[in-house]
């Protein structure tokens, strides 16, 4: 179970009553009080998101507006490109982008999404590194932007194959957008900012609204008999089946881009020999580990028994050996799979798909298989 | 004639003579989720008071289920493992976990009966 935190420290999204009153089971995570899950169950909550649509609050990420002084976007996108190992300048007007803040490492300090909204840049960052990513942004870009964050906004993300049925009742272009097409939109008449994407691997939503509409918007979409309240239980499972990141558990300051087999993120422009190649903090080291390869890599792991692996088991490359290889960094139970599932790092001459690895649990080593991601096929409307 | 006795830790005994039925509580089993994964111990192997005898993996997390009182293990309900949402559907019958064969009945005295148990609980 999870440790309580000092409660009175604790704060708020704009949808903390609607979560009480939907019977969502409250919990500290990232210095918030979120529903971890509702009395549907956490595994129900998975099934149901990806056989129809799931409502999630993720007010408590970072939401920041990065302004040009110079009022032309691609001032923004080149000061961030300073930051960054993303090509942000050929973001066009009304897509998005993930993207990694590095540090002179290589490690990865954040992750997140960049939008670009024509006049301006919309990130969205991790709840426990929103402080440090703020800061981070005012104290490398201050010259050239206004680092304007959006602390009066909440976002709620609607995942799942009725997602786009349930959102177009509210916001008719829905069905126009395609993955990763991200902008302000009306949604029920409210300002919002709606980008297709989420981290499920299903098609989605998400939905960046004014916090005082925040419960409007979330009830409206919740009136649909397709949406049910999804905790951060299944948000989880969900992700980790999608193969996808948790930043702090997956990625940190000690994993590069490249160790985290993010290369895909990294566009060809900003890798040796593009056309603005470098220039971001760890360069020489992200470079070098896409130039001559990295030690060390992540990749999926799929068990041949029942039991779960979890985070933080130590791997092993046989049933005997002392020596660890590695460790498992986010696992658990795959509801979609009905099979356990899990990611971590281990020797690149090891990485390999159907490579045998071992895990250590409760003293005994069970045998896993390097295995591909996402673990359940993603349904992007691209 | 059976008597049901509880743990802290939220186990169950339904003792009948010298053996004693145990499995996790329907109080556990709301708190654990869905449960997806068990483990039981080995038929033969001698368990002591409060040693780690079973585990329980819910979506959410792994939990050892203790020895509520030391003895043998004498049989174990295959059918839990097979089914481990039993634990959520039945925590108080099928989803028994192993019968004990009880060394010392005098561990026995510091269990709960149900109206103490339901008391710890509230």
């Amino acid at each position: 179970m999870l440790a309580r935190d000092d409660q009175d420290s604790l704060k708020r999204t704009p949808l903390y009553a609607l979560h009480v009153s939907l019977g969502g089971k409250m919990v500290p995570f990232a210095g918030y009080e979120m529903p971890v899950q509702y009395p549907t169950g956490v595994l129900k909550e998975h099934l149901h998101t990806r056989a129809a649509a799931g409502l999630f609050d993720v007010s408590h990420m970072g939401q920041i507006a990065l302004r040009p002084k110079s009022g032309k976007v691609e001032d923004a996108a080149r000061a961030l490109e300073r930051l960054v190992p993303q090509d942000i300048v050929a973001i066009p007007n009304g897509r998005q982008r993930y993207a990694q803040f590095t540090n002179a490492d290589g490690g990865i300090l954040d992750d997140l999404m960049v939008a670009n909204f024509g006049d301006y840049l919309f990130l969205v960052v991790n709840a426990a590194c929103k402080a440090e990513d703020e800061a981070h942004l005012r104290a490398h870009l201050s010259d050239d932007c206004i680092i304007d964050s959006l602390t009066d906004r909440a976002l709620i993300a609607l995942q799942g194959p009725k997602a786009e049925s349930a959102l177009a009742k509210l916001c008719a272009e829905t069905p126009s957008l395609k993955f990763m097409d991200a902008g302000p939109r009306k949604v029920d008449g409210l300002d919002c900012y709606v980008s297709r994407s989420g981290y499920t691997g299903e098609d989605g939503f998400e939905i960046s609204v004014p916090a005082a509409d925040a419960e409007r918007l979330a009830k409206a979409l919740l009136a649909d008999s397709d949406v049910l309240p999804i905790g951060l239980g299944a948000r989880d499972s969900l992700r980790l089946e999608a193969g996808l990141c948790l930043y702090g558990h997956d990625i940190d300051t000690a994993t590069t881009p490249v160790e985290a087999a993010l290369e895909w993120s990294v566009q060809k422009s900003r890798r040796t020999g593009g056309a603005r190649a470098g220039g971001f903090p760890g360069a020489d080291k992200i470079l070098a580990h896409f130039d001559q390869g990295a030690a060390r890599r992540r990749v999926g792991l799929r068990a041949e028994g029942r039991a779960p692996v979890r985070e933080g088991a130590v791997l092993f490359a046989d049933a005997t050996s002392s020596e660890p290889i590695g460790k498992v960094t986010s696992g658990g139970f795959g509801p979609t799979l009905n099979a356990p599932v899990a990611m971590g790092y281990v020797p690149t001459a090891l990485s390999a798909l159907g490579t045998q690895v071992y895990a250590e649990v409760r003293g005994q080593r069970l045998p896993l298989a390097v295995a591909a991601m996402p673990f359940v096929k993603n349904t992007y409307k691209r | 004639m059976t008597t049901k006795l509880y743990t802290s830790d939220h186990e169950w005994l339904a003792i009948d003579g010298d053996i004693a039925t145990v499995g996790i509580t329907d109080y556990a089993q709301s708190q654990l989720g869905d449960v997806v994964f068990i483990e039981l111990p080995k038929v033969g192997r001698a368990l002591k008071k409060s040693e780690a005898a079973a585990v329980v993996e819910s979506v959410k997390a792994a939990s050892d289920v203790y020895a509520p009182v030391t003895g043998e293990v004498l049989e174990v309900n295959d059918a839990v493992v097979a089914e481990p949402a039993l634990v959520n559907s039945d925590a108080d019958g099928k989803a028994w976990f192993f019968k004990i064969k009880i060394a010392d009945k005098g561990e026995l005295g510091s269990l709960m009966d149900e109206a103490a148990y339901k008391a710890h609980t509230a």
